[in-house]
């Protein structure tokens, strides 16, 4: 198809779900299954067109030279003007496929999750527009409407998970989630302010493609000494993805954001927000490879330990968590934390790579516990309805929705059922068979099951990456290597656990006794999903890895796309990156991961599954698992160190310095004034009106008048005024 | 003799208040469909001036010119550039914004209507005179109808608010006339802004003259900027001012200090400007920064946006401190977009209090079920305030702190011989102005309108009339107007900009 028409289509993709939103909000939101109809016809629409770009320019291998671009003029500014174009490049090929994927996936659940939602309407209107959002920044070509998407996706995060906004903890979630992003988003500001100064530019083709550019920023000595600006712009930029991505130490607001029901975690985790900071840093990944260039290593070494703490961090409070959402999302933040640091080590197709894999399990298990928490709440609600004899009320508090489980618990006098908790559940395998099976896959694939799960060929990639960083001397490459082993083990080990505890054994609650499977429009989205966390690997097995290439590359290899991901977007560097040569050492440690991890949890979990009443084993971790299961006290230490110190700060300012000092001065000057106003008085009383007396009746009554006006506080104010004034100008004088 | 649209456009509020006054007192609809009328006429005939200016040929236009008192050198003489003309638009629109939200005002109607147009009339004036003492005259003829509307019709402790607003006012603008005499003796005796510009620098100590006097010029009407720590009038005088004149002096007569500050300060002075202004920025940062921290932990209603008005200013002054063509136009994006943002919280604020008689915010609650378009407009407004991209805010502050990170990498601003490296600083820490503003926006935000409705007497609350919707949308159109297309004013206010920039060899 021609350039022309796929550049339409690429134009045209972010709009359906916009449009939609729009629809959705000014005319249907009364209207359930047009809005269902709208919303999800949307998103399909907008996965036809990037589908049809996708599958034209997969097999281009030169793209990454020549990408298709299109711009306008957007805000002309000073000599040069901003433009807002699309362009579709390996990168953003890739997103192409998989964001509209996942997220249709997950608007065609939604339709099913949240059917009984009061606000349905507005649920799929926002999801909409999250979605369309992240189409936005997929296809920008520039950083100007990257942001411009990027804040919109953050303004849908907050109101998706403050969406049952009558529940405190949600509203403190979003407004949470909303300014530790906006932290980061300070440091992308300021990314993008020095960088325009520098370059006059904002596009990613004229910046991150040119290596007169990048050269020139390499050059430039950074306003901290000792930096260039290519590595200060980028570490700038990079304060974005801590934010967005949830690193450490703004991690902190992505647990929280499972407040919002389950298919926006589902967003958020895969498809949109953490995806897109991963996305941006990939971006820019050639303004710090052309710092390391000429020696300057600082912005590499932050990312590679940034990457490296939150892999370690993530996946060690996850060991601690009962919640089943809570457990993925700190694997969320520690899987992100191993792309960080594979970026960290100039590993860019390996970071690319586990995107992509990851989106897809990730959302598959995100799904999978909002079906396993929708199952063991019908469940509850069920057990409930019979204690009352009246069964129509089942359907009722059910219609009360999922994230309303206070509420619904409140109002029925039940205390306290916290359907998400793990310890409520066990034995769900033989009654939620297709959850069980999907969520399975969906958790190997995290643990890095070997050869057959998409999660073991991404982590192994960045393992790979990271050996023959440590094996060339590069100590940064070390530090990544080991911690990632260390956490991979733990995610092995916390995923087992999730596993066994939700689904293996018996039931430990009435509620999980009776939880059933759940409609098709929900399980459909998971069997897809779990096809895709199995193959979407093999299209980037080494070649040279003669024992799998054979047995697995072969599939990918029947439909011509065998190592295709790394030649493709590997066309994004300027320079290409050097394929590594094959090397069976990190392949022998990620099985080795793989089993140790998961022996553990086999061994602790599996055997012997949690019966009702027992005390899960990590618990005997003691005083480790007291700081774990309150997430290392994140929250506690920066609410003492940062929030309680701004506000003690804004408090002291507005009591002292603006009532106090500024006003006590002004009063005091004041006071001093309407002193030499009350001489002018007395001067006036016994003076002017004796001298008045005399003169007679008419000037004394004139006097008098004058005297009770001045006694009134106009009159010292403007008295005051005017001595002010007339002392100014003398000092102005003799100044002069 | 071309057709006299700015004359028109400043009279237009004044005939207004003529008749206004001959209107009997009990006929409140007349009045206040008079006063909405010379509102509208003013708010159209700017628009025309927006729309009509001469983009390719840049430069002043809509010039008269009539000598008054030729032996002092003063004549009547107006005229808008492309930075001037939105002010006007803006004065137009949170005028007309302001005479609609007082629609329900009975008490001395129609003497609060003709110091209200009398006001904006010298606002107009003000923006639109190019000769110093025509726009000292209109500059000063605004204090007085401030002072007797916040103390005649205001709320609270208003006469000590008013009082302490007059004086600073006063001072302020005391301080500039001081130093803008100075400079007219040394020019060649001539008010004409021209006149002055070309006079200054052809003085042969130029330079040593405008350093001595660009300060209290400058700093003088920065006063009415607000400019830390002189703002201490503004919170208190917003407070207890009734809401049209809130919005007024918050949205367009603030405006008018940066936009005096200006154009007498920095573009007659420019070598003053380019030795202060990189120490000023401390000034306007310490605006930003500390105004907006403090509303966050206030309580009360208006204090919050008085102190969020103060923060807005400080970000217009931070661009003028860039002296470059970003922060000019980032500074000219904000004070037009800003202004219509400031009116419109503002009249939110004025419209709930006058309703709930409830100042203090974390009392009300569930007021999105009462009046939806308040809460859109609350959101609306937050939105652009924070600096949310699709908003007017994005445009503004994104090209302030460019402008600001610019001038720290070039040599056309020194300081004492040298780099002034600290504007980039500067901007770094201006740039937590979108965490700040976020934090009391959404928490005011939210408690407001979208808690649990628990206080039954607020959900009694008479919902939102016709006249209120439309003040509120029309100003939400802008922001978002703005917002996805900057370019709608970008393109007037840039070419202003441009000729200021090359007039101070910046």
């Amino acid at each position: 198809m021609s350039k022309e028409f796929l550049l339409t289509l690429t134009w045209l993709a972010p709009f359906p779900p916009i449009i939609a939103f729009m629809l959705i909000a000014l005319f249907t939101n009364k209207r359930r299954s047009l809005t269902t109809l709208i919303a999800v016809g949307g998103m399909l629409l907008t996965t036809v067109f990037s589908f049809i770009v996708f599958f034209n320019v997969a097999g281009d291998h030169k793209l990454g030279e020549a990408p298709l671009r299109s711009q306008f003029a957007w805000l002309p500014t000073g000599d040069t003007t901003f433009n807002v174009g699309v362009a579709v490049d390996p990168l953003s090929a890739l997103f192409l496929f998989m964001v509209p994927l996942a997220a249709t996936l997950i608007f065609i659940y939604s339709t099913s999750y949240m059917e009984n939602d009061p606000r349905y309407t507005r649920f799929m209107a926002y999801l909409s527009l999250f979605a369309g959002s992240m189409m936005g920044l997929v296809v920008s070509d520039n950083l100007l409407s990257l942001f411009i998407f990027w804040e919109l996706m953050g303004f849908c995060s907050y109101s998706l998970i403050g969406f049952f906004y009558f529940k405190p903890s949600a509203y403190k979630a979003a407004v949470k989630a909303f300014m530790t992003t906006r932290v980061g988003d300070m440091f992308l500001i300021m990314g993008m302010v020095y960088l325009y100064s520098q370059t006059g530019t904002l596009n990613f083709y004229d910046t991150m493609r040119n290596e007169e550019v990048l050269h020139h920023l390499a050059a430039t000595p950074a306003i901290i000494p000792g930096m260039t600006a290519a590595a200060l712009i980028g570490l700038f930029i990079f304060g974005g993805t801590v934010g967005k991505s949830a690193q450490f130490p703004l991690h902190v607001w992505l647990p929280d954001a499972m407040e919002g029901p389950t298919p926006v975690s589902a967003m958020i985790h895969a498809a949109t927000m953490v995806s897109a900071g991963i996305f941006m840093a990939l971006r820019f990944f050639p303004l710090y490879e052309s710092a390391a260039h000429v020696g300057d290593t600082t912005a590499f070494t932050i990312i590679g330990w940034i990457g490296a703490i939150t892999a370690l961090l993530g996946a060690l409070i996850a060991v601690g968590q009962y919640d089943i959402k809570r457990v993925l999302a700190y694997s969320t933040i520690s899987q992100l934390g191993f792309m960080v640091a594979a970026i960290g080590i100039g590993g860019y197709v390996a970071a690319a790579f586990h995107l992509l894999t990851h989106a897809f399990f990730k959302a598959l298990l995100f799904l999978g516990s909002g079906s396993v928490i929708h199952g063991v709440e019908h469940g509850h609600h069920h057990l409930h309805a019979h204690g009352h004899d009246d069964h129509a009320s089942s359907h009722d508090s059910h219609n009360a929705g999922h994230g309303h489980d206070d509420h619904a618990a409140n109002d029925h006098g039940h205390t306290e059922f916290d359907p998400q908790d793990m310890r409520n559940m066990g034995g769900l395998w033989s009654r939620m068979p297709v959850t069980f099976i999907t969520f399975t896959i969906g958790g190997l694939a995290l643990m890095g099951a070997p050869f057959i799960t998409a999660g073991f060929w991404s982590k192994d990639e960045i393992l790979g990456h990271a050996y023959h960083g440590m094996t060339h001397g590069n100590p940064l490459s070390t530090v990544v290597f080991w911690t990632l082993c260390v956490a991979a083990v733990l995610t092995a080990f916390y995923t087992a656990r999730q596993i066994f505890m939700t689904f293996a054994g018996e039931p430990r609650s009435e509620a999980a006794a009776h939880a059933t499977e759940n409609p098709a429009a929900m399980t459909f989205p998971l069997v897809v999903l779990a096809f895709f966390a199995l193959t979407v690997g093999y299209m980037n097995i080494p070649e040279d890895f003669e024992f799998a290439y054979i047995k697995f590359g072969a599939i990918a290899n029947g439909f011509g796309i065998d190592h295709w991901l790394g030649h493709f977007v590997g066309g994004m560097l300027p320079v290409a990156e050097a394929t590594l040569p094959f090397n069976s050492v990190p392949v022998v440690f990620s099985v080795c991961i793989f089993l140790l991890g998961g022996f553990l949890g086999l061994w602790f979990y599996g055997l012997k599954p949690l019966k009702a009443g027992e005390t899960d084993p990590v618990e005997n971790l003691g005083a480790i698992f007291t700081a774990l299961n309150n997430r290392l006290y994140f929250d506690e230490l920066y609410r003492k160190l940062i929030i309680n110190r701004l506000q003690r700060f804004a408090d002291y300012y507005s009591n002292n310095v603006d009532k106090g000092f500024i006003d006590v001065f002004l009063h005091a000057a004041y006071a001093i004034l309407s002193d030499i106003a009350e001489v002018f008085r007395w001067f006036d009383k016994n003076i002017v009106t004796g001298i008045s007396n005399l003169i007679g009746d008419v000037f004394r009554r004139v006097g008098r008048e004058g005297r009770e006006l001045q006694t009134g506080q106009v009159q010292n104010y403007l008295l005051s005024a005017l001595i002010a004034a007339v002392v100014m100008m003398v000092f102005f004088l003799v100044f002069q | 003799m071309i057709f006299p649209i700015l004359s028109l456009i400043m009279l237009a509020p004044v005939i207004g208040a003529v008749i206004i006054l001959f209107i009997p007192k009990d006929r409140n609809d007349a009045i206040k469909t008079v006063a909405a009328a010379s509102a509208m006429v003013s708010m159209l005939l700017s628009l025309l001036v927006v729309f009509a200016y001469n983009r390719a040929q840049g430069g002043f236009q809509f010039t008269e010119k009539a000598s008054w008192i030729p032996s002092l050198g003063v004549s009547y003489y107006v005229a808008v550039d492309g930075f001037s003309a939105p002010l006007l638009l803006l004065n137009g629109i949170v005028l007309f914004c302001a005479v609609l939200v007082t629609w329900n005002l009975t008490d001395r109607a129609r003497e609060f209507f003709a110091f209200l147009l009398m006001l904006a009339a010298g606002v107009f004036g003000a923006f639109m005179s190019l000769d110093l003492f025509l726009f000292l005259i209109f500059y000063e003829l605004v204090l007085f109808p401030v002072y007797v509307l916040v103390a005649g019709w205001g709320s609270g402790p208003r006469e000590y608010a008013a009082m302490k607003l007059t004086i600073y006012l006063f001072l302020g603008s005391l301080a500039s006339i001081l130093g803008l005499l100075v400079i007219y003796y040394a020019s060649g005796r001539s008010f004409s802004f021209d006149d002055m510009q070309r006079g200054v620098a052809a003085v042969k100590d130029t330079v040593a003259l405008q350093r001595t006097w660009f300060l209290p010029i400058f700093i003088g009407f920065g006063v009415l900027a607000s400019i830390w720590p002189l703002h201490n009038w503004s919170p208190d005088g917003y407070a207890s001012a009734p809401t049209a004149v809130s919005m007024l002096h918050g949205g367009v007569l603030k405006a008018t200090g940066a936009y005096a500050a200006l154009r007498f300060g920095v573009q007659i002075m420019p070598e003053g400007a380019k030795y202060w202004l990189p120490v000023v920025a401390f000034l306007c940062l310490a605006n930003v920064i500390y105004a907006g921290s403090v509303a966050f932990r206030q309580k009360d209603l208006k204090y919050i946006i008085g102190f969020a008005s103060v923060a807005h200013l400080g970000l217009v002054l931070l661009g003028i401190c860039a002296l470059n063509v970003y922060g000019l136009n980032g500074a000219g994006i904000e004070l037009f977009a800003g202004g219509v943002m400031t009116g419109l919280m503002f009249s939110l604020v004025g419209i709930i209090y006058e309703r709930s008689h409830e100042r203090d915010f974390s009392k009300l609650n569930g007021l999105v079920k009462v009046m939806p378009l308040a809460a859109v407009g609350f959101v609306i407004g937050s939105l652009t305030a924070m600096g949310m991209p699709g908003f007017s805010g994005f445009p503004a502050e994104m090209q302030i702190f460019m402008g600001l990170w610019s001038a720290s990498q070039t040599n056309s601003l020194m300081f004492a011989g040298q780099l002034n490296w600290w504007l980039a600083v500067i901007a770094i820490v201006g740039v937590l102005t979108i965490l700040i503003t976020a934090t009391w926006t959404l928490r005011i935000g939210r408690q407001m309108f979208f808690t649990d409705a628990s206080t039954p007497e607020w959900q009694q609350l008479p919902p939102l009339t016709g006249i209120e919707k439309v003040a509120i949308i029309l100003p939400c159109i802008v922001c978002i107007g703005v917002g996805i297309l900057p370019n709608s004013v970008m393109n007037i206010i840039e070419i202003g900009v441009q000729a200021m920039v090359k007039s101070i060899g910046g």
